[in-house]
């Protein structure tokens, strides 16, 4: 058996406290310890996605315990993709965290990055519902502490109002693991699979609340509207660096979605039929508009870019509440596009941030630096709008092109396209504020000028870009896989069959096992 | 039993729902802590209720499940510490402005801020 699959979750895991025991006092060597992590990270995760390439799925039982009894992590196309995305994200952000000196205005910045990412690396491996929700919160504690990085009255409030939110999110998510239990026995996703099809077809009314209460968890994860609320002031008020990795924990929750609602609940399961085509794509639909109007109302360049994750996520959630698998694979690209772009804008607003000293959509005078930040914002807006010719544009083609032939398909082209419309005029007045008009003001001779920021931070964004353009340049082959994953996807009874057959401890209860 | 069991989780969620939209954080976290006994106690009744089972398999016909219950024992631990987490978070907040809301502050500037 391979030992592989853990190490994404184990490594981070590890990493973590030898850097609060050993290296508490000397940030050097946390940089170091944290950078080799990652990357290593990189290598490891690289390595199971071209293993799951292929379509294998690799199992792996913790303590050799066989699958409906034991833990398992099981690291299929869909997994390994997200635990690469993860991966390379954490890197470059982790690079502007240290090039912009974010790490050092607070204590144990990296052991909580490491502890963030052993969550996130988890909740995407996981087999198990229970499991789930475990690492789920061990990437919100992480992500609390990451949260009020630095401290600040502003950013404790905005923490306090996460916190409870998510509190309140993971007690959701516990009635709903109980209601599951109480109607299956089980709480293994590929055991539940096979479950809830035995379900009696007069006797479904607990399934039902436990899937609708499941789906409105991973709903505020992923930000739907109404469950929107918790997102904007956290993302703003979030350390930059911190707020580029919190774009892949919304992904968290659309991924939460995909997982359980094409293997445990798919669409034309008996029990639960009905349930989610019939709201799931006007809430994406709604929180695609509200959140790029959101964009067009901002008045400060980190609410903009927040307003922008909403409406992202409402794009994706669009694609995935086809439930088709011309959706799920145009899904998966665009989760891909909009994490790298979103991180790309949230570490250019702070770039803005440490050399003009505010974010207000303002004309302030230049400043150092300000020719290429606003050339990477450029880049990153269009990305993040979907204007030709970056990956955003791909992604929304796909999107519509997956939307044509579904009954809704008026609504889901008008409100994606005008969104896309005001999401451009939005983007562009405040490029145009606060980079093209600098020019016309004249500059406070009393003013002390801000540094410019460093080479790292300007690499570490420059590297997420050209992530993006490699994504628009292999935009082919990214989305045939992706539609072998959709596929993979939908044909689920390999990975059931794999999780629950594999011979370990328990497999075959006997007389004499007890 | 069931009547009770049942009367007592769905009495602990609504106090704690009532306290959560109090919209202070000390009510809010006092609401919140009463929601996770109530969830406890039905992941506890998801594994059916049954008196003086061992939840072990000793022999075949009488015995409770023990799943729940090692559900449940994650459970407390991780609200547990997320309480201790949010009381501190929450007391910073308050020490340091004076003002314990959990909406967002009212507008300094004289334009309205957005509220979607």
């Amino acid at each position: 058996m391979s030992h592989w699959v853990i190490l994404p979750v184990v490594l981070p895991a590890i990493l973590a406290p030898f850097i609060v025991l050993a290296a508490r006092y000397h940030v050097g060597i946390q940089r170091v310890l944290s950078v080799t992590g990652v990357i290593a990270l990189i290598a490891i995760t690289a390595g199971l996605a071209s293993q799951a390439s292929d379509g294998t799925v690799t199992l792996y039982q913790l303590g050799d315990w066989a699958a409906p009894f034991g833990i398992v992590v099981v690291a299929d196309r869909l997994s390994t993709m997200m635990v690469l995305l993860t991966a390379v994200l954490s890197l470059f952000v982790l690079l502007y965290a240290i090039g912009s000196g974010w790490d050092e205005r607070g204590r144990h910045f990296h052991a909580l990055y490491q502890f963030q990412l052993m969550g996130i690396m988890g909740a995407f491996l996981t087999g198990d519902l229970f499991n789930l929700f475990v690492f789920f919160e061990v990437l919100l504690i992480a992500s609390y502490g990451l949260m009020i990085h630095a401290g600040g009255n502003a950013r404790l409030r905005a923490g306090v109002q996460y916190v409870l939110f998510n509190l309140l999110g993971s007690t959701l998510f516990l009635f709903a693991l109980g209601a599951i239990y109480a109607e299956t026995g089980t709480l293994n996703m590929a055991d539940l699979a096979q479950r809830v099809t035995l379900i009696d077809a007069d006797a479904t009314v607990g399934i039902r609340i436990a899937s609708v209460l499941l789906i409105l968890v991973f709903a505020i994860k992923a930000a739907v509207v109404p469950l929107h609320f918790w997102l904007p002031s956290s993302y703003a008020e979030a350390p930059a660096p911190v707020a580029a990795l919190f774009a892949i924990m919304t992904k968290v929750g659309a991924y939460a979605i995909i997982r359980v609602y094409t293997l445990v609940f798919p669409p034309d399961l008996a029990v639960t039929e009905g349930l989610h085509g019939l709201w799931l794509l006007p809430a994406a639909l709604i929180s695609l508009a509200i959140g790029m109007v959101g964009v067009l109302a901002a008045k400060k360049l980190d609410r903009l870019v927040a307003f922008a994750v909403i409406g992202s996520m409402g794009m994706v959630m669009v694609a995935i509440a086809l439930f088709s698998q011309l959706g799920i694979a145009a899904a998966l690209y665009y989760i891909l596009h909009s994490t790298l772009a979103a991180a790309a804008l949230f570490l250019i607003t702070d770039l803005v941030r440490a050399s003009r000293g505010h974010l207000e959509l303002t004309t302030t005078p230049p400043v150092a630096g300000a020719a290429l930040t606003a050339g990477l914002f450029f880049v990153a807006a269009i990305a993040m709008t979907g204007l030709p010719p970056l990956s955003g544009f791909v992604g929304k083609l796909l999107i519509l092109d997956a939307a044509f032939t579904t009954p809704l398909a008026v609504w889901t082209w008008a409100i994606i396209l005008s969104a896309s419309l005001v999401s451009v005029v939005g983007f562009a007045r405040a490029g145009s504020t606060v980079f093209w008009k600098a020019q016309s003001v004249e500059p406070d001779p009393e003013a002390e000028p801000h540094p410019a920021p460093s080479a790292l931070s300007y690499a570490a964004v420059g590297g997420l870009v050209a992530m993006l353009i490699l994504l628009t340049v292999f935009a082919g082959q990214v989305h045939r896989y992706t539609t072998t994953m959709a596929e993979q996807l939908f044909a689920p009874d390999d990975y059931i069959s794999i999780v629950l057959d594999t011979p370990g401890k328990l497999s075959k209860p006997t007389t004499e096992d007890h | 039993m069931e009547l009770l069991v049942a009367s007592a989780i769905g009495i602990l969620t609504a106090a704690g729902l009532y306290l959560v939209l109090r919209l202070r954080t000390f009510p809010v976290i006092l609401g919140v802590s009463l929601l996770t006994y109530a969830v406890n106690v039905f992941l506890f009744s998801s594994g059916r209720l049954k008196v003086g089972a061992p939840p072990i398999l000793s022999d075949a016909t009488n015995y409770t499940d023990p799943l729940p219950q090692a559900l449940v024992l994650t459970a407390i631990v991780i609200s547990f510490g997320m309480t201790a987490v949010v009381v501190m978070i929450a007391l910073g907040s308050y020490l340091g402005s004076n003002d314990d809301n959990v909406n967002d502050p009212k507008i300094e500037t004289e334009e309205p801020e957005d509220l979607i």
